[in-house]
């Protein structure tokens, strides 16, 4: 038998257990001429080459979050390499080899903050044991940094490269030996670290799912019914099939799942995507529309006017006895909010390339949950996910859009029309703003009383929001721990819902966007009504002992007053806080919120010229725990988040609906926001004790009631429904 | 229709129709797909290119006007000093996050820079304005701007 026959490298797997810890096991002996001047393949996220090249596999979807870079900074730290070794690879979708990949919920850094650090460290561990075999001595007689092992009893050095390969055959320590570092001793945990993409981004080198290109390639687009639910009665393609450039058209039928399936359509395959997007004007298509009769913008506010005329709705929390508090309060507030629906709009519209092989599908996907596609092309189209491989691609935005994978169904289903064909399936900017899955509008009846002290005593809201089949909406609900909720003595929430057809779904900061808006702006009624301020009246709720309030459901984490207190006291302080208007026409305005793991307490600074808002400086002081991991890509998300709020407030963003119809078509009618209108941002970090969190999100919800309570302290004009529209004078 | 364009330096044979617009030109015909379809509406800017050094919108320019016109896209800008300092600028404060729409910004950029050096913040504004970045990385667009054109040294402090 040859020496290096039996001489077994291995392939070690990283797997995710449960509890969130993670057991590395080795599984696939590679022969041994797989190993010749290959990289050592230490672990699933990391291999080593012989000149010291470290290769960190990034798992999680990149959607500008900063994740693929961010994710391999945490192995890299443990590892205890120099941050210049590492090359970053993007995993394809194997959630048994990487554990959970999706991008949502800003849950990437609380969920992989230890698994990460863990994957570098076992690595470490093992590079240590090869040294320290080959010197026969000790491992704990050397130590390591910027990858390489030292001994100082000898005076010996060697950098992880000439190891690499031996430390691969080693056994995998288990995770109760791992030593961590302390924070203290971060070298790349903490830097600010140009993403590892951005490069490539300046240069225009193809890196998004739009620009993934195969050999024998069709462009295709997917002409679907206006409404959602509308089902294809007939189609005469004749016309389009003739177009120039154009391949194949070909009508499919869906699977009649409107929200999670393949919906009707027909499909047009050219030479260019602008020939096909062009052939689709000679399409003759008639659709059954009737699923969406009645949904307007109109027949929905009605429902809700007809909703809050009928009671309080289905009790979903009481607290002590609301009503009698109501009728002793000093100061007694009645309200009402609404919000619209509003797109996601991410700049790179909805794509998917996909080929369809001898039974087997190969997709490359930008989206956010590759595992939600997998499960809807199994449904749609009776493909196994074993058949699948996914690869993912840098995605050109998602804020929650490519949660939902409605393109990657499509795309599958066309490839698989065309077997052997490569195709890649782009939507058009119309597209994208007609099919999305909307952030669901709602409309909330708010009461609330103060005692002679100014304190709150008592709230209550009334929501009236959207269901399907008898359900909130996805992304419609308002969880019953939501503050105020736990803070005020006497408390109801309530809850009436209509029925939609409209697809809805996560848009980032998820319920806290609109949410946040109505609470913080009543209570921001309320404490002018009771001769406070809001942030007074937040301090006054979150007085006392610092204190853990678990939520009543059980999900989710507890609420920390005393991070909520230092956030607000924070910005207090940054943004010298004063409800004054410091300009006859210009004030701050105040807003906290607690979303994501994440206490953001903002103050915004506008003015008030002819009816125009310009907002000037916007102040931020959160909490995300002990350790900001990349602060150059932190501050970049929060920016985004209080820009991306004042967007929603500002810019006129309101998704209008006819009978289903979405009418918005573009950026005319759904407007972003522009860099004229960018106002200085001061961010300050609250360092508490708790391990890292999220950013994507939870820094947008205050942003937007710090705007319409800064909008009222200059004009006295209380602004209760989104988008901001004032009268005018 | 058969057309000799002049990209980046180079002469590219192309057959399209004379309403097929640039944009769709260079990504599906030439496979250059550095230039972004953001919205097919001149509303967005991802699709920015240079025709004779004026930063236009390629998804509204139709291949049959561009005739002898010298395009430089995002792939070639690095090769222009303004375009080499741009993209120095735009990885020291590391503008990006999904970074889909920095192709058009710094090819606005570009143009802005090649007919006013030393813009202020009110002349990056109203150049950039039709530049949208949805991730509103705009604080650092200025800032980057401004590094790049020399009035802005301090790379330490991201605004």
């Amino acid at each position: 038998m040859l020496p290096e026959a039996i001489n077994r490298r291995t392939l070690l797997k990283t797997a995710f257990v449960a509890g969130g810890g993670l057991a590395l096991e080795a599984i696939i002996p590679l022969p041994a001429w797989a190993r010749e001047a290959a990289p050592a393949t230490l672990s699933a996220f990391v291999s080593i080459a012989p000149d010291g090249i470290v290769t960190i596999v990034s798992k999680n979807p990149e959607i500008g979050q900063g994740i693929k870079t961010s994710l391999p900074m945490m192995i890299a730290e443990e590892l205890d390499c120099a941050w210049s070794q590492v090359r970053i690879e993007q995993a394809d979708v194997d959630p048994k080899r990487y554990g959970p990949q999706v991008a949502g919920g800003s849950t990437a850094t609380p969920t992989n903050w230890l698994p990460m650090r863990q994957a570098g460290a076992a690595a470490r561990a093992m590079l240590i044991q090869a040294a320290a075999t080959q010197w026969n001595v000790g491992t704990d007689e050397v130590t390591t940094a910027k990858g390489r092992i030292f001994h100082a009893g000898s005076g010996r050095s060697v950098g992880y490269g000439e190891v690499a390969s031996k430390a691969a055959g080693l056994p995998v320590p288990e995770v109760n030996t791992l030593r961590l570092k302390d924070p203290q001793q971060f070298t790349i945990i903490g830097q600010s670290v140009v993403g590892i993409d951005s490069p490539k981004i300046v240069k225009g080198k193809p890196i998004f799912g739009i620009d993934t290109r195969l050999p024998g390639m069709l462009y295709a687009v997917y002409e679907v019914a206006p409404v959602p639910g509308g089902r294809l009665l007939n189609a005469d393609i004749e016309a389009a099939k003739s177009a120039l450039g154009v391949k194949q058209v070909i009508p499919l039928t869906g699977n009649g799942d409107a929200d999670q399936g393949l919906a009707d359509g027909v499909a047009i395959l050219a030479t260019n995507w602008w020939f096909a997007n062009q052939a689709r004007k000679q399409l003759q298509v008639k659709w059954d529309l009737s699923a969406a009769q009645g949904h307007s913008n109109e027949a929905y506010q009605a429902k809700a006017d007809a909703a809050f005329s009928a009671g309080n709705g289905e009790e979903l929390r009481r607290d002590g006895d609301p009503s009698a508090q109501l009728a002793n309060a000093v100061h007694r507030v009645k309200a009402r909010y609404q919000y619209p629906f509003i797109a996601h709009a991410p700049m790179e519209p909805q794509n998917c390339t996909a080929l369809y092989k001898d039974g087997k599908l190969e997709l490359w996907a930008p989206t956010q949950a590759p595992g939600g596609g997998l499960n809807m092309i199994q449904k749609a189209l009776g493909i196994d996910p074993a058949n699948v491989t996914l690869h993912l691609t840098r995605m050109g935005g998602g804020f929650g859009r490519r949660l939902l994978n409605d393109f990657m169904v499509q795309a599958a289903a066309v490839a698989k029309a065309v077997p052997g064909t490569p195709i890649k399936l782009l939507w058009s900017r119309e597209d994208d703003m007609r099919r999305d899955y909307y952030r669901p509008g709602g409309w909330h009846d708010l009461e609330a009383g103060v005692d002679a002290d100014g304190k709150l005593r008592v709230f209550t809201d009334h929501l009236v929001t959207f269901s399907t089949d008898g359900k909130p909406a996805r992304a419609a609900d308002m969880g019953v721990s939501m503050i105020p909720a736990g803070l005020v003595e006497h408390l109801r929430y309530g809850r009436s819902m209509i029925p939609t057809v409209l697809r809805t779904g996560p848009l980032r900061a998820p319920s806290s966007n609109a949410l946040c808006f109505v609470s913080q702006s009543f209570l921001d009624e309320v404490a002018v009504a009771a001769g406070s301020d809001l942030p007074r009246l937040m301090l006054s709720l979150l007085e006392g002992e610092r204190r853990e309030i678990k939520p009543l459901d059980g999900r989710g984490p507890p609420f920390d007053t005393g991070r909520a207190r230092d956030v607000i006291e924070k910005v207090l302080q940054t943004a010298n806080w004063s409800r004054k208007p410091t300009q006859s026409n210009r004030a701050k305005g105040f807003g906290f919120y607690f979303c994501h793991q994440g206490y953001f307490a903002e103050v915004v600074e506008a003015s008030v010229t002819d009816g125009n808002i310009a907002v000037h400086h916007v102040w931020v002081a959160g909490d995300v725990g002990s350790q900001i991991v990349n602060p150059m890509g932190a501050e970049n998300q929060v920016r985004g988040a209080v820009i991306d709020g004042l967007a929603q407030a500002l810019a006129g963003q309101e998704i209008k609906v006819v009978e289903g119809v979405v009418q918005n078509s573009n950026l005319h009618d759904f407007p972003l926001a522009r860099i004229p209108s960018t106002p200085q941002i001061e961010i300050a970090w609250v360092k508490s004790e708790k391990p890292p969190t999220g950013l994507g999100e939870p820094a947008l919800p205050p942003v937007i009631p710090a705007l319409t309570n800064a909008i009222f302290a200059i004009t006295g004009h209380r602004v209760r429904s989104l988008p901001v529209q004032l009268k005018t004078a | 229709m058969k057309y000799q364009l002049h990209i980046n330096g180079q002469m590219h044979q192309v057959e399209a129709p004379p309403e097929m617009p640039l944009l769709w030109v260079l990504r599906d015909e030439l496979g250059m797909v550095g230039t972004k379809f953001g919205c097919g509406a001149g509303l967005c800017g991802a699709c920015t290119v240079h025709v004779n050094g004026n930063a236009q919108r390629s998804c509204q320019t139709p291949v049959g006007t561009v005739r002898d016109a010298k395009i430089t896209t995002i792939e070639h800008i690095g090769a222009t000093p303004v375009g080499a300092k741009l993209q120095d600028a735009w990885l020291k404060v590391d503008v990006m996050q999904c970074g889909y729409c920095q192709a058009g910004q710094i090819m606005s950029a570009a143009a802005l820079l090649a007919h006013t050096p030393r813009p202020s913040v009110d002349q990056i504004n109203s150049a950039m304005a039709g530049n949208v970045c949805r991730c509103a990385c705009y604080n650092r667009i200025q800032t980057a701007i401004q590094m790049a054109a020399g009035v802005h040294e301090d790379s330490n402090h991201v605004a």
